[in-house]
């Protein structure tokens, strides 16, 4: 069973990302892109386990928004770890919009970006086969304070100091 | 020992806070390397941690470079960087056309090492390279210019904290670069930032900032656009967000070549990019981020001047002439290395580090050592680096001036060509960089050879020469009254040159005189150059007026004969 890290723990992988080209929804709890999720819609009226969608870097959130508030998890994929627009996103959902579910990041990630991910909302992280989940998960707290705020720190330090 | 007591520099010192962020960072790298070394992070992934702690690897070694935050060093901080380069390198370090610090040749395995010996005395390697906000950069005669609004340099402080390890801006599309200028006069070539910040005063006199974006040399060069014209300062850090959220979700990520804000800029329009910023920001304004004034006047609080003297300034005005008619070398000196300053009786000395024979911004450990001496005798331990490449001692007392220039002069950091065709910006080149198409250094001694004679060269007057080799611009090439840019030819090094370049206000890029040169031509060539301003020129007129009223026809034409 694939394995995840999720609010520092290592955890086992209760979601399953559907493939982009199935004609039809697998059982169990459902990773979705925003445009299976339209593809499935009458579908999943009949699903039984929980629906989440992930989302590519260039999503114009801003417009989907509302559909996505309510779901519990909310996947950001970065297509490689050098793209950095995920971060961004992360940020826009908790901060702006107040999304309090699963917000995971997926992709490309490596685990030396794992305290600028955190700081910017994402509490789940899959990594590609392989990784040593728990002892990446010492990146998790690479540094105990930061200049500015996040989601972590609504404070900036300069009002602490 | 300071002569004038022991005023401590007019600099940001850190606090525990400060300490912990550092200190915690060099561990995080130390741990990167350790992990990089025993093959658990491949090279691909370990790329940007090390170019995010400074360190690329070159043509021959890996090279450091090490963030000299806008500019500023104590006499403690520069015997570190002597002790770094005689430890850890070859006892010598480089000037960067950024304010910044080079080392060579350092060993992977000792960076960790030399990075916490940064962080003893308050300094890093942090985002020096790397797709991310870049070190902060301002005018070298900050405090002190006559000409100043404003001190730029608490607001770089501020920008400074607010860069460093931003949570959100690690992985941006492309460097990121930020200037600010604080005077009427542009030091700080900041129409050619990712970001330029002007200080300016509305009509009710509040403090704030014009902000202009989209700046920049490399492959395009292009000029920044005012996109605010007026930011009142407490707002500085929310806008900054708002810009560097909209470019990290829209800048290219496509084709690193078009991945530069200024791409975005002007494929959206300045204006359309202002209203997407500005919409950002509505959402940011007035949030916890927005600066207080507690804030503010806690890091203005470092930069207060230092102690001066009244002195009895005519008189010392006085002196310095009747030494300088005593000694020709001395008033050559006065004439082009020292700059006045808005304090009467004091002046800024700029130590040249362009002597020829030495790569430009090159300085050995003694000579450093030397510099941290001369500072703290004459300008309060505190110094500057420049975007020339040079070192500039503020608040040195007139009365001073003699002796500092006996002991410079003995150090070869009194050579004094300042603002002349010998003050040559020149990047590292084929050298030392892996990206080079030709070399730069040897050009520049060339020409610095070909042009020794002085008297020649002051009558020349103010003469920008940049030289860069290849498209990236590190050597401001676009900028230069003269440019040189290293081109590649079937394999052979070859220099195109630039006319009319200008960094400062009213900043105009160079336009391609024509053909690039052989190496052993380049010489030849600019001495064409100079023979007809020469015969053009009118009154006290300078290369660049002279060029900018007779075009660039007369420059071509004797460079490659008559083309009609
Ligand atoms: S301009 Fe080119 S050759 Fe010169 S230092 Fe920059 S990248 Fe290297």
């Amino acid at each position: 069973m694939a394995q995840l890290l999720k609010d520092y723990q290592v955890v086992e992988e209760h979601w399953s990302i559907v493939d982009e080209q199935a004609e039809s929804l697998p059982c169990g709890n459902l990773l979705l892109s925003v445009s299976q999720r339209q593809q499935f819609a009458s579908q999943l009226k009949q699903q039984d386990g929980k629906v989440g969608i992930w989302l590519d870097g260039n999503a114009e959130i801003e417009e989907i928004v509302e559909s996505l508030l309510d779901l519990p998890l909310i996947a950001i994929k970065f297509p490689k770890f050098v793209d950095g627009r995920g971060f961004s996103l992360a940020r826009l959902l908790r901060e702006r919009y107040q999304y309090t579910g699963e917000l995971r990041a997926i992709g490309g990630i490596i685990r030396d970006q794992l305290y600028l991910l955190r700081r910017c909302g994402f509490n789940a992280f899959q990594f590609a086969e392989g990784v040593d989940l728990s002892e990446a998960a010492k990146s998790l707290d690479d540094f105990s304070e930061a200049y500015q705020v996040a989601t972590d720190q609504t404070i900036p330090l300069f009002r602490r100091r | 020992m300071n002569h004038r007591g022991t005023c401590p520099p007019q600099m940001y010192r850190y606090d525990s806070y400060d300490h912990k962020i550092l200190d915690e960072r060099v561990n995080q790298f130390r741990d990167q390397t350790h992990r990089y070394l025993a093959g658990e992070i491949s090279d691909e992934e370990f790329l940007p941690l090390r170019l995010q702690n400074g360190l690329y690897v070159q043509r021959l070694a890996p090279m450091l470079r090490i963030a000299v935050p806008y500019g500023l060093l104590s006499s403690q901080q520069v015997r570190k960087l002597a002790h770094i380069a005689r430890v850890y390198d070859k006892g010598y370090v480089h000037f960067t056309t950024r304010q910044n610090i080079q080392l060579n040749w350092p060993v992977l395995e000792q960076v960790p090492d030399i990075l916490a010996e940064l962080a003893s005395v308050e300094m890093h390697a942090i985002q020096t390279s790397g797709n991310c906000i870049r070190n902060t950069t301002t005018d070298q005669f900050a405090g002190v210019a006559a000409d100043e609004i404003e001190d730029p340099r608490p607001w770089c402080e501020l920008i400074r904290q607010w860069s460093t390890i931003h949570p959100e801006f690690a992985f941006l599309p492309r460097k990121f670069k930020i200037a600010v200028c604080g005077s009427e006069q542009d030091r700080a070539a900041f129409l050619l930032h990712d970001i330029g910040l002007q200080i300016v005063k509305n009509s009710d006199g509040e403090l704030g900032f014009e902000v202009f974006v989209g700046g920049g040399l490399g492959r395009t060069p292009v000029i920044g656009s005012s996109i605010r014209k007026f930011l009142p300062k407490q707002h500085l850090l929310t806008y900054l967000d708002a810009i560097l959220r909209v470019y990290n979700r829209y800048g290219n990520r496509d084709n690193k070549y078009k991945a530069r804000i200024k791409i975005l800029v002007k494929a959206w329009t300045p204006e359309v990019f202002a209203e997407r910023v500005e919409a950002e920001w509505e959402h940011l304004k007035e949030g916890p981020a927005t600066l207080t004034h507690t804030e503010i006047s806690r890091i203005k609080s470092f930069f207060t001047a230092p102690d001066y003297q009244s002195v009895d300034h005519a008189k010392l005005d006085a002196q310095l002439k009747t030494l300088g008619a005593q000694s020709k070398a001395f008033s050559r000196w006065l004439e082009r290395n020292i700059q006045p300053q808005k304090q009467l009786g004091y002046a800024s000395v700029t130590l040249s580090l362009k002597p020829a024979g030495v790569a430009p911004g090159d300085v050995t450990d003694l000579q450093l050592e030397c510099i941290a001496d001369l500072a703290d005798r004459f300008s309060f331990g505190e110094l500057r680096a420049t975007h020339n490449q040079n070192i500039v001692l503020v608040d040195v007392l007139k009365s001073d001036l003699y002796e500092l220039w006996q002991q410079a002069k003995a150090a070869g950091l009194a050579t004094p060509t300042i603002g002349t065709i010998n003050d040559i910006i020149c990047c590292p080149g084929g050298d030392y960089c892996a990206l080079a198409n030709a070399k730069s250094i040897p050009v520049a001694e060339a020409i610095q050879r070909k042009f020794s004679d002085l008297d020649y060269v002051y009558d020349l007057g103010d003469l920008e020469l940049n030289i860069s080799g290849c498209m990236n611009a590190c050597g401001h090439h676009h900028v230069g009254h003269i440019g040189i840019l290293g081109v590649d030819k079937k394999g052979q090094e070859w220099y195109q040159i630039q006319l009319g370049g200008s960094a400062n206000k009213n900043a105009s890029l160079g336009k391609v005189l024509g053909p690039s040169l052989a190496r052993d031509a380049v010489t030849d060539g600019i001495e064409k150059l100079l023979d007809v301003y020469i015969e053009n020129r009118l009154d006290q007129e300078s290369f660049l007026s002279t060029y900018q009223r007779i075009g660039i026809e007369k420059f071509k034409e004797r460079v490659y004969g008559s083309t009609s």
